[in-house]
């Protein structure tokens, strides 16, 4: 059985495409406007999400997995790529609606009336109408995908820089990139910080332009494009680890003294690493946050950081397709116990009510993957298939 | 009738009254008064009051007082003022002493007298007289306390004779400081005026800074052409760019306060409504709706509505409309602000003259200067306060993963079980003093239990992969947090602090500091202290130096590094125990407590330095002033504080990567 699930996926990339590709297909031919509404709208959402953390955790993988830094930062370039597509979502569509609501009046509406009754509608939440200057480029949404980009990636470049030029290595980069998170979080609370505070962004499901096409068919959109995305990150991602650079990567991970004395500068290989993951998640945030509808700061809170690098240690590091199982399996598995569709286990006296008890399971059942299992599910299939042969 | 009298009797007690000797004169003496007393006036009133004086000081205030509140009651035959107890249905009518019965009445045979407020005034100040010289030192105060609420120009003269025979000491200095304030409000001369305020100088009570900012009162914004010579200026405003100090002085608007006094825009309206300009500012709103009411088909004054969408097309259109005289000409903003140009803003103080104005600036200065320094005074407690929170969170982190480089994500969870154990002991002994005793060394005992079977269980396993156990461990705090969710609930809980901990030493009125934070300071110098102790002086911590040093080595002089870890570990976990219950005192026990402070708790001990309990108090120092300084800059904003302070943290570890206190040689090595 050399050919186990392992070889089989990391041979043939072919094949992974194929899967996700029949897994889409099916999903539209039961979703309810393209088949028979099996699958609801809702639930399409949900595997769409699910979709983003995966690519999400693939990039956790390649900086943590392969290259070894334990980024306990990476949902925040998750959220700030949300924040910056939401950004002008809200924008355009508040915009929409007060210009629509304008053609009662008898003059057309001069720009500061136009930004200011934008400004009431976003900002009146947080007391206040002037629209900050971080949203002067709400407007457009070409700018506004840069951003998703240069945000993350200009921030990440920073950190990065002056973390590894100063050789900040092991847990204590990992407290550093836990310190930015909340750094982070804690300044997109504050009113002032010209996002709505707490409030966050709301209404992101309504894509301005083509709201008359409804959440269902809008939803198998963002689905497939999900799907893709995946797909490329995980072909491009699959090519450059078995590249020269990959075996780099995973050297630095290994040795990382040895590497630096064999010539190679360690500290750009490391940067080039965790910008790329760092705007690849933000990618997966722009995409994931008009299926979620909703972003505040709470998304960004370091844990659920620190629950991305669970996903990953569960579905096995350093293998990309053990990344996308521990998220996927991880996630889609927390919002069914936590929905309350799980049924509770009455032990007599007391009843386990999976609502409550989930995160116990999850917290302990995680320990336990990391003392047995360092490879997490994956390697724990691995060692079953070994011993078979 | 018996009965009556006693109910009576009781009412007097319950009044206080004072039984009142009969007075025969003095009764004369209202009977003879009766009708003016009855209807007083202003007017009226004042030959009464002076030649009430002439009686026995007690009757008369307590007269004084009856009349006043309004319990003076007359029977309308006789005109005989009494005192009433109301039944059901009638009044039993006394003698104004509270002794002695008249009679019963039914409701209409007695009225009340209601002294008007001019009269109840007039009496108030006489009343005054005789209760600051009463024999009992209680009335006195509680006398001086109404009138300092309260105090009118002709309290002078009384309060005068009160600080000349007051005997408390205590009481003569308060009764002194209120007729300094008197005088500095109502009194003629300057020359008293400036003496009382260069003597208040560097004292920095509260009320004596009320006292001088009420007497630096300004006017209004007034506007002329030039500066009226006579006047007692305070400021000068210059429109949209001045800010108008507490002190009654302007100021140049700065960072941090953008608020001017007065707009261009209000300033022109200001001239508008002074009539120094005539034409009227037509506002943007005013502008539309002129516009609006001259639409005729698309077109407003012949431009098209549609190409209205901007300021001076809108402009442009409404000037056609001038020019047609269908609406009033529109003042330009070029235009306003050369009004405004042309005309002078300024305050003037009440106080007209400039001497006492400046003499009382430069006491508020002085006084300020000091109020300043009690205030960094008071922002080093602050600091050190919070910098022994951090400390406390953080002195456990510094045994586990500064000495054992064990990184424990659900260190924090252990500081919330600490807490949780004193809010449970407090459920079951409600002596919070005895309750404390009890949960310090149960907390202890607890969370070094689960500090030990989380050491043999999962921790043991780990020692060699750092990152695996920071995974591991935050699986359990999440495990550890959800299960107190469950069994304790979201809500938090409290856990109260005994009374001879509420309260605070108050060192004036700026600077006080809450016993809480007091105890919480000396709390960490013990453990400080302790922690020292067991490191350097007691085998264990001898071991666990030997262990972390060089466990194999360690293990060759007989030492048994599982056992030391194991003990270590526990002992760390442990000490989180107890200052969860120091920090729950302050903080609501919720079952995200211990999540709130584990980044800066970790932030601590990196700071600080990894493996130095020194370095940990210099990192708690060094974030906890931090913090508290950024916050100092912008008081309402402590989340901005803390972003902050982490950016400047996450800089801080670029320059020294090692923390403030490195470990040099061998023992620096990973």
């Amino acid at each position: 059985m050399t050919n186990s699930i392992n070889d089989l996926l990391a041979r043939h990339t072919l094949i992974f495409t194929i899967v996700i590709v029949i897994f889409s297909l099916f999903i539209t031919f039961f979703s309810e406007p393209y088949g028979n509404g099996l699958i609801s709208t809702s639930f399409v959402k949900t595997l769409g999400k699910t979709v983003c953390l995966c690519i999400i955790a693939l990039a956790m993988d390649v900086v943590w997995g392969y290259c070894g830094i334990l980024s306990l930062g990476h949902f925040a370039f998750f959220g700030l790529g949300g924040y910056m597509i939401g950004m002008w979502l809200m924008y355009e569509r508040t915009a929409i609606i007060v210009q629509e609501a304008a053609t009662n009046e008898l003059l057309p509406l001069t720009e500061t009336e136009l930004s200011n009754a934008i400004g009431n509608q976003i900002f009146g939440v947080v007391g206040g109408y002037d629209i900050p200057s971080i949203w002067m480029f709400a407007d457009s949404l070409g700018l506004q995908l840069i951003l998703v980009i240069a945000v993350p990636g200009i921030l990440a470049f920073i950190f990065g820089w002056l973390a590894f030029r100063s050789r900040v290595t092991g847990v204590y980069l990992s407290i550093l990139t836990q310190a930015l998170t909340l750094a982070l979080s804690l300044y997109l609370f504050q009113n002032d910080s010209g996002l709505r505070g707490n409030n966050g962004l709301s209404g992101l499901q309504n894509i301005p332009g083509i709201e008359y096409l409804g959440q269902e068919v809008i939803s198998i959109g963002f689905f497939w494009a999900s799907c893709i995305f995946l797909i490329i990150i995980f072909l491009i991602f699959h090519s450059l680890m078995k590249s020269k650079f990959g075996l780099i990567i995973t050297s630095i991970r290994d040795n990382e003294t040895r590497v630096r004395f064999l010539g190679y500068n360690v500290e750009i290989y490391k940067l080039f690493i965790f910008v790329l993951t760092a705007i690849i998640s933000s990618i997966a945030g722009a995409l994931y946050y008009p299926q979620a509808g909703i972003i505040n700061p709470a998304e960004l809170a370091p844990i659920a950081s620190i629950y991305l690098a669970v996903w990953v240690a569960i579905g096995g590091r350093g293998k990309l397709y053990g990344a996308i199982i521990g998220a996927a399996f991880v996630s889609l598995f927390s919002s069914w116990f936590t929905g309350g569709q799980a049924p509770d286990i009455p032990l007599g006296i007391f009843t386990i009510e999976w609502v409550n008890w989930w995160t116990v399971l999850l917290g302990f059942g995680f320990v336990i993957i990391t003392i047995f299992s360092e490879n997490g599910i994956i390697g724990f299939l691995r060692n079953i298939f070994v011993k078979e042969k | 009738m018996k009965i009556k009298f006693y109910i009576i009797l009781l009412y007097a007690i319950f009044l206080n009254l004072p039984a009142i000797a009969h007075h025969d004169e003095f009764n004369i003496f209202l009977i003879e008064n009766s009708e003016n007393i009855i209807k007083s006036s202003a007017k009226t009133v004042d030959p009464i009051l002076r030649d009430i004086q002439s009686f026995d000081d007690e009757i008369v205030s307590r007269f004084l007082e009856l009349w006043k509140s309004k319990s003076l009651y007359y029977i309308k035959d006789t005109k005989q003022l009494v005192i009433v107890y109301e039944n059901d249905e009638s009044f039993d009518a006394l003698e104004i002493d509270g002794l002695t019965w008249i009679g019963n009445y039914s409701k209409k045979e007695i009225k009340k007298i209601k002294p008007n407020s001019g009269v109840r005034a007039k009496i108030d100040s006489l009343l005054v007289k005789y209760q600051i010289s009463n024999s009992d030192i209680n009335v006195r105060q509680k006398s001086l306390n109404s009138l300092k609420r309260n105090i009118q120009p002709e309290h002078l003269a009384v309060l005068q004779d009160a600080y000349i025979n007051e005997s408390d000491a205590e009481l003569k200095t308060a009764i002194d400081r209120l007729l300094k304030f008197a005088i500095i409000k109502y009194s003629d001369s300057n020359d008293k005026k400036l003496e009382i305020i260069e003597s208040f100088k560097g004292d920095t009570a509260i009320e004596i800074r009320a006292s001088l900012n009420q007497l630096l009162n300004s006017s209004e914004v007034k506007v002329g052409i030039s500066l009226p010579d006579n006047k007692n200026i305070a400021r000068i405003i210059v429109p949209g760019f001045t800010i108008k100090n507490s002190n009654g002085t302007s100021g140049k608007t700065n960072f941090f306060n953008e608020d001017v006094e007065m707009s261009i825009i209000d300033a022109y309206d200001k001239l508008y409504a002074e009539n120094l300009v005539y034409k009227k500012r037509i506002t943007p709103e005013e502008l539309k709706k002129i516009l609006e009411q001259n639409i005729i088909g698309d077109t407003i004054g012949g431009y098209f509505i549609s190409s209205l969408d901007n300021e001076q097309t809108r402009i442009a259109a409404y000037n056609e409309l001038v020019v047609n005289n269908l609406a009033p000409l529109f003042v330009s903003e070029s235009k306003i602000i050369e009004e405004v140009n042309k005309f002078i803003f300024y305050s003037v103080y009440n106080e007209t003259s400039p001497e006492v104005t400046n003499a009382a600036l430069d006491t508020l200065a002085s006084i300020n200067f000091r109020v300043q320094i009690y205030k960094y005074i008071d922002l080093f407690i602050d600091g050190l306060s919070l910098a022994s929170i951090y400390f406390l969170g953080a002195i456990g982190l510094a045994i586990t993963f500064g000495v054992m480089r064990v990184i424990n994500m659900a260190h924090g969870e252990f500081i919330m079980m600490g807490a949780y154990t004193g809010y449970v002991v407090q459920q079951f002994i409600s002596n919070h003093t005895l309750s404390l005793l009890v949960a310090l060394p149960l907390a202890f005992i607890i969370t070094f239990t689960a500090g030990v079977i989380m050491e043999r269980l999962v921790i043991r396993h780990l020692y060699r992969k750092p990152l695996d156990t920071l995974l591991a461990t935050f699986g359990i705090s999440i495990a550890l947090q959800q299960i107190a969710k469950n069994i304790f609930g979201t809500q938090a809980r409290p856990l109260t602090s005994p009374s001879w901990l509420d309260g605070s030493l108050s060192l004036s009125d700026d600077l006080s500091i809450s016993y809480i934070r007091i105890a919480i300071f000396i709390l960490s110098l013990i453990f400080l202290a302790l922690l020292l102790f067991v490191m350097n002086r007691t085998r264990l911590g001898l071991e666990t130096r030997a262990v972390t040093q060089n466990p194999v080595m360690a293990a060759n002089m007989g030492i048994n590094p599982e056992r030391i870890n194991m003990l270590t570990f526990g002992f760390g976990s442990g000490i989180a125990g107890i200052a969860g219950i120091a920090i729950g005192l302050f903080s609501k026990v919720t079952s995200e407590l211990g999540s709130e402070y584990i980044v800066q708790s970790f932030m601590t001990v990196v700071v600080g330095g990894v493996g130095n309990i020194w370095g940990t108090l210099a990192g708690a120092s060094l974030i906890g002033f931090l913090q508290k300084f950024i916050e100092w800059f912008n008081p309402s904003n402590t989340l901005a504080a803390q972003t902050y302070m982490i950016i400047f943290i996450i800089l801080f570890i670029q320059f020294r990567p090692k923390g403030i206190v490195a470990l040099k040689g061998r023992a620096a090595d990973d």
